[in-house]
């Protein structure tokens, strides 16, 4: 029950019928973890601790640095360099003394990472980085857990409510794991200070709502806010049939970046292939056109197996030699490489660049082109 | 090719290109994959990100996916900041 004193607290609460006593209950009776107490951590705390979540957890392993006070707006600057999860924490008890906080200054890792959230009803993903949201989708899909993600780059943000009753996780949206080449993890990225403070109170309002029971949450769709045109966009996604194989397979990945390059497959130029060949290397050809891109034209001795058989025909590519698999620019055949690396675990391949096309003008000028 | 077809970008296909948005023109019968190819031709570095949601009008997308040219699409990459 409500202590007279939060009668006081929460009246705006308890005058909206949607809400009101039982409402405020739910809130009161539940717990909330928010991994990462940065731009968007800072909001997301400030507004549970407001509405009375009755127990949250605070992850962050960092200290408080001036640059970060451009937009995690519970810090201030006397406490530059003091821990964030107990500086926010601090902060948060006066704002809300009938909240119970549990503080780990510590990394939300593999190995601590399911023990930390396995008490809460509900995770917030307010990191800043890529190993820690893909952790925090595996843990919680292992859990059966919901988890509100958001996450933030210059002016645009992303917001959505994940492995909620069955619908999409994170891996729905990005399957796999991103290298650096790919997405830089770039700390160097400026990002406007209000970005944050959007996007976290976007999070912080999907908790709510699901905690109450309050409208619909914002599962099965990814919100992608703009803030340069103001413009929003509900993207609609559904849960892949593998989303819960992929977040075991992930916890037992250690996190790497998917396909290291030592590894999975490389570029080769047309003219390092022409002369591979001219030297007699023996090098499996694999074209993965389609049959009448073939007939106009194809490398001398290639195997064609069009992308859509590959699936099927896996087997018959060889381990034992160099494998180049080209297309016409070299981005079906990119995505076949891609493929065969991670479902056959090949690690014999390489992907023509710039696929027969470029083959054609650098290499063969007589080729027939199209 | 016919009435271009509109792309919007996101997160870092937005810095690559450094558009918000393109017009690009398609021929008919093009699906998701073609237009992809089409745009890591003119942009490289797009072909480097195989972590992309393609949307088309609003769902989620395969690169098997049909476009027309009143279609809307929207690149939509991982971005970590938080």
């Amino acid at each position: 029950m409500l202590l007279p004193a939060e009668y006081k607290r929460y009246q705006k609460h308890l005058n909206l019928p949607e809400v009101g006593v039982e409402g405020q209950l739910k809130l009161k009776n539940a717990s909330v973890l928010v991994v990462g107490a940065g731009g968007l951590g800072c909001p997301v705390l400030l507004y549970l601790t407001a509405a009375g979540v009755g127990t949250i957890g605070v992850v962050d392993p960092d200290v408080v640095d001036i640059s970060n006070l451009q937009r995690q707006v519970l810090y201030t600057t006397n406490e530059v360099g003091k821990p964030k999860a107990k500086a926010a924490v601090a902060h948060l008890q006066k704002l809300n003394p009938e909240v119970t906080f549990d503080t780990y200054s510590l990394a939300f890792e593999s190995d601590n990472a399911r023990a930390i959230a396995e008490g809460y009803d509900i995770v917030v993903d307010c990191t800043d980085n890529f190993k820690t949201r893909y952790l925090i989708n595996d843990v919680c899909v292992t859990l059966g857990k919901p988890f509100v993600y958001g996450a933030i780059h210059r002016f645009e943000g992303q917001v959505a409510v994940l492995n909620h009753q069955g619908g999409p996780t994170y891996r729905c949206l990005f399957p796999e794991f991103p290298n650096e080449m790919e997405i830089p993890n770039c700390n160097d990225t400026g990002v406007l200070g209000v970005l944050p403070g959007v996007i976290g109170t976007y999070q912080a309002t999907e908790v709510i709502k699901m905690l109450t029971g309050l409208g619909e949450p914002l599962s099965n769709h990814l919100l992608m806010v703009d803030l340069l045109a103001m413009s929003f966009q509900k993207i609609r996604v559904k849960r892949r049939a593998d989303a819960e194989t992929l977040a075991q397979a992930g916890l037992s990945s250690g996190y790497k970046p998917a396909k290291s390059a030592a590894n999975g497959p490389q570029k080769i130029a047309p003219q390092e292939l022409a002369n591979r060949l001219a030297a007699g290397e023996d090098i499996f050809l694999l074209d993965v056109r389609e049959r009448p891109e073939f007939d106009i034209c194809h490398l001398e001795g290639a195997v064609l197996i069009p992308v859509g058989i590959i699936p099927n025909n896996g087997k018959r590519i060889p381990t034992d030699k160099p494998v180049v698999v080209y297309c016409h620019h070299g981005i079906r055949s990119a995505n076949v490489a891609n493929y065969l690396h991670t479902q056959f675990g090949l690690t014999n391949l390489y992907n023509l660049d710039g696929g027969i096309h470029a083959w054609a003008r650098e290499v063969e000028p007589e080729m027939e082109v199209y | 090719m016919n009435t271009p077809i509109t792309v919007l970008l996101f997160g870092i296909t937005r810095d690559i290109t450094g558009q918000s948005t393109i017009q690009q023109p398609l021929p008919t019968q093009a699906r998701v994959s073609d237009l992809m190819e089409q745009l890591q031709n003119q942009y490289p570095r797009l072909g480097e990100i195989r972590a992309l949601l393609v949307a088309v009008n609003g769902e989620y997308a395969d690169p098997d996916t049909p476009l027309t040219p009143t279609d809307e699409v929207a690149l939509i990459p991982p971005v970590s900041g938080g």
